[in-house]
Order: C-alpha cells, then structure tokens, then sequence
C-alpha cells in the first residue's frame, strides 16, 4: 500500500498511526512535497486483514514477540500454554506498582507474559525504574499495542 | 484529460511502513530458523481420516528411535491430534531467547500443536470482526502457521514433520512460506474414493515442484478395499513405501523411516 501525491507525482511518507480501540485504524502520510496530508481509513475487517499478516502500518519500533500474532489474536487459548521460564534478565531492577500488577493480572494468561515483557522492555529502554499504569498507558500507545 | 498516475512498482521511495520489507524480515526469520533442520517433510493427503497423524506419529517415533533428531509441526489448526499421540498434548512452551522451546514428547520427539496453546474443548477462534470473518480467517490461519515454524526453536534436525490437515490449502500456504516446497510424503487408504481425492493433492504438489517421496498406504487388510497406493505411485512414478497393514507389526514404521533414507 503505498499513497501517491499526484499533483506532486511524489510518494507520500507514512506520518503516524492512530488506533481508536473500535477496531478501526487511522494512518496519516503526507506529502514531502507540497506538504499535503490525507488520511487512510480502515475498517475493523481491513484492520484484522493487515493485523493478520503479522504487518503494522508505519512500521514497527520494536522486534516482534515470538507467537506475537497466536498470543494477540487467539480467543480461545488456555492461560497456562506458556511457562515463565527462567528469570529474564530484561525484568532484573525493573518493578511493578500494585496497580500496574493488578492491571496485568486481568491481561489473559495466554497473551500476559508477552505484554509483561513488552512492558518490561519498554521501560529498560527508557531507565524507567517501576511500571505504573501511567507507563502502561505511554507504551500502549507509544508502540501501537491497543488490544493488549 | 486522464490524470498521469505513477504504478505501484514505480514508486521505490523509502517509506516507514515498509510493508513489502516487514513481510520479507519474517520470511527471513523463518528461513534462518529452519536453516538447521535437513529435511523438511509434509505429510499430506486429500483426504481425511486416512491416518495422516496416525502415521505421523509413529514414523516420528521410529525415526527418533533410530537415533535422528526429529519435530513434528501439527499443522492442522483446527484439528489437532498428533501431539497426543506423541504424549505431547499436555506439553507447555517455554520461552528461549527470541523462540519457544517445543514439548518434549515420546521418545523425545519434539513437538508443537495447536492442541498445547487452545483451551481444553475449544475450537480455534482468533479477535477481530465476526461479520464476513472468511475475508481475513485464512490469513490468520497462515500467520499463525509461519510463527508455529519461524518462532519455535527446533535447534538441529534431521527432519521436521508437517502433519497437514485433509486437503490442498495449508500445503499452498507452505509453499509460500518455506524458502522451498517442502518434500512431500501421501497417505492414502485402499480405496478408489481416496484415490481421487489424494490424486488431486499430489498434483497440487508436482505443480509446485514438491519433491514427491513416496505412497503410504494405510489401513491396509481391513474393510477398505482397493489398490489406491499402487495407483497413485504408478501414475506420479513414485514408490510405495509402505503398506501399513490395520494391525501395524512391531518393525512396520522402523520399515517405513528407513525407506524413507
């Protein structure tokens, strides 16, 4: 999918995306031309089309989880398919406010340990030292992870 | 006057989305993951119920018997049963590194199904938009097949068994998934009615340049009647490999794994 700015006869740049939580998208991308922008607008159908591709609109800013697409998109899934492992370095100096573990403890068991690890990789990124629900709100929309 | 619109391919400026290079990175993902597996093998049919996981599962055992480590990717969504035939079902994924380490089953069989990851008596459901599901289903389905083989950490085979469910449709999505075809091994019954069926899917093979290994013929000296097997590797030149017989003898599937080569 790409947008042309015909006027310019210049491809236009992805700009940002926006996930509204009604299952639609929204992707702006404009023109580095004459500046012009247009939105793309996608229905819940067209959105899970792409989701399901394993894609993201505008790109991704970080690596895929492993089973990302089984783990985000599967209904039907039994909480302990997935074991912990052993204690993941990522996770070392990084704790969790009581509300921000509560608010995980509600995420599926099947799709939890992979937003745990999100989480935790999102704020060692950034030296955060402790997980609030404010720090889940910045990453979920910072790296597109509504429905999670 | 017509507006002079540029084709899709004309345009090559880098663009963040990058769709067209985030499908390529997993196609790459996959091929790196496999790069350590000799052979991969499919494990196909037409039609249904004519033992594929059955035999499956028993030429996993007898291949890693024989010393060979050997994975079995359950490639039927929405039917899965090879993992408890490889006393895998109750098996959990455990992370390692950027993968998940497959269930250890008998024999030490490596196994990955969907009947580890779903809900006891749950069918394969997935989020999104109930109406007109059809649209974007199969491509879940495929996304989800690809994760099942580039984010599973197989380490070293000898060889990776696909059990794929009846049909044609997942053998085509491996084809556009794997770097190549996967190496095809039939399973069929006796009779005339899964002949046609499995003819089909064998033609759906040699017209993608599937390597064909060869005919197994099941359920063989039981109320199924007919020459299916040697029907079908006469047509496709091939070979029967084996003729299970309905009361499998203790050497029939080391027979089978070591005509397999």
């Amino acid at each position: 999918m790409k947008f042309l700015c015909v006027e310019c006869d210049k491809q236009m740049a992805f700009e940002e995306r926006h996930l509204p939580g009604d299952g639609t998208l929204a992707a702006a991308f404009r023109c580095p031309k004459c500046g012009r922008a247009v939105a793309l607008l996608t229905n819940p159908m067209e959105t899970q089309l792409v989701s399901s591709l394993g894609v993201k609109i505008g790109g991704t800013t970080v690596p895929a989880e492993p089973l990302q697409t089984i783990r985000g998109m599967v209904a039907t899934g039994r909480n302990d398919a997935f074991t912990d492992g052993q204690s993941d370095s990522r996770t070392v100096g990084l704790s969790w406010s009581t509300e921000a573990q509560e608010r995980l403890s509600r995420v599926p068991g099947f799709v939890r340990g992979m937003v745990k690890k999100i989480y935790a990789d999102y704020a060692k990124e950034r030296g955060i030292g402790e997980i609030t629900p404010a720090v889940m709100d910045a990453a979920r929309t910072e790296l597109g992870l509504e429905g999670m | 006057m017509p507006l002079n619109i540029r084709t899709y391919h004309e345009l090559t400026e880098p663009d963040r989305s990058g769709l067209g290079e985030q499908i390529a990175a997993q196609r790459r993902r996959l091929a790196e993951r496999l790069a350590a597996v000799g052979r991969v093998i499919a494990v196909m049919s037409g039609k249904g119920g004519v033992g594929k996981s059955f035999v499956t599962a028993n030429l996993a055992r007898a291949l890693a018997r024989s010393g060979r480590p050997v994975g079995v990717l359950d490639a039927d969504l929405n039917g899965p049963t090879v993992a408890r035939l490889l006393e895998a079902a109750e098996g959990r994924l455990t992370p390692e590194g950027d993968a998940f380490l497959p269930a250890s089953g008998a024999d030490g069989v490596r196994v990955v199904s969907m009947t580890q990851l779903l809900a006891d008596g749950q069918p394969l459901a997935f989020k999104g938009p109930a109406a007109e599901s059809f649209v974007w289903r199969g491509a879940a389905e495929a996304g989800a097949l690809r994760e099942l083989l580039a984010d599973i950490a197989w380490g070293t085979l000898d060889v990776l068994l696909l059990d794929l469910p009846p049909g044609m449709q997942r053998f085509l999505e491996l084809g556009d998934l794997l770097p190549a075809p996967p190496a095809v091994l039939t399973v069929t019954i006796p009779t005339p009615e899964s002949r046609d069926a499995v003819r089909r899917a064998m033609r759906a093979a040699v017209e993608r340049r599937a390597p064909l290994l060869g005919v197994v013929e099941n359920m063989v000296g039981g109320p199924f009647a007919g020459t299916a097997g040697a029907d079908l590797a006469e047509e496709f030149e091939t070979a029967v490999l084996a003729r299970i017989p309905w009361h499998p003898a203790p050497d029939t599937w080391a027979v089978l794994a070591g005509r397999l080569g």
